[in-house]
């Protein structure tokens, strides 16, 4: 453990709340996870390229044969009243978590440590196609998890 | 003229990489015209805008009443 991080954890008054140390701490991690990935240690096994979504693709379900939407998409307002929810946060937490587990993996990589595409590609030993199809899942998923559970909307029916 | 399909399928992958010229241009096309991809990418934006408070807030949203 580094010289500051002990420093920090036997001060913390030093810091002015708990949430600043929290977000501190959480920097400091993220940037080890990143430099891990970068100097090329092996952390992930790649994804199971077979499918996660136990056939569950949400495109199909949300388009009609001729391309239009099933149903027009919810209007989810100003994203500004949104995010100043707490609770809405803690929906989008769920829904991240529900995500399965390659998906969120790869996700994660993108939104969180903010890696390029490229370094994921990289990372996972997967093509630029493959992961495209694959954050198009995650963000589908994403986004009809939060229409269901948070913006009011209905479950996406597999009729037909 | 894209169908709505191919334009939400673009309006996520900007997300992740940079159209094409071409591709941007049906798009922002197709996004004048339509009535419900306009609203497809509002949830996206919201998703993007959300993402960026997640990543530098964690789990909490506007600053509220400071910690006692």
């Amino acid at each position: 453990m580094s010289e500051t991080l002990l420093a920090a954890l036997s001060k913390p008054q030093m810091f002015g709340n708990r949430s600043q140390l929290k977000t501190w701490l959480i920097g400091i991690l993220k940037h080890k996870i990143i430099d891990l990935i970068r100097s090329n240690a092996r952390l992930v096994t790649a994804p199971d390229t077979a499918s996660d979504d136990d056939g569950d693709d949400l495109d199909r379900l949300l388009f009609k044969a001729d391309g239009h939407f099933a149903e027009t998409p919810n209007d989810w307002g100003k994203p500004e009243e949104t995010l100043r929810q707490a609770q809405f946060f803690q929906v989008l937490d769920a829904c991240m978590e529900r995500l399965p587990p390659a998906l969120g993996r790869l996700f994660l990589m993108r939104e969180w440590l903010e890696l390029s595409s490229q370094e994921v590609c990289k990372e996972l030993s997967i093509t630029p196609t493959n992961l495209y199809v694959q954050l198009h899942r995650a963000r589908l998923r994403l986004q009809e998890c939060l229409n269901l559970h948070w913006f009011g909307g209905s479950r996406v029916s597999r009729s037909g | 003229m894209r169908t709505c399909r191919q334009a939400a399928a673009l309006v996520i992958a900007r997300e992740d990489r940079a159209l094409s010229l071409p591709d941007n241009i049906a798009l922002k096309l197709h996004l004048l015209a339509c009535k419900a991809c306009p609203n497809f990418e509002n949830q996206v934006l919201t998703l993007r805008a959300a993402m960026g408070r997640w990543r530098n807030d964690g789990d909490e949203a506007i600053p509220t009443d400071p910690e006692p």
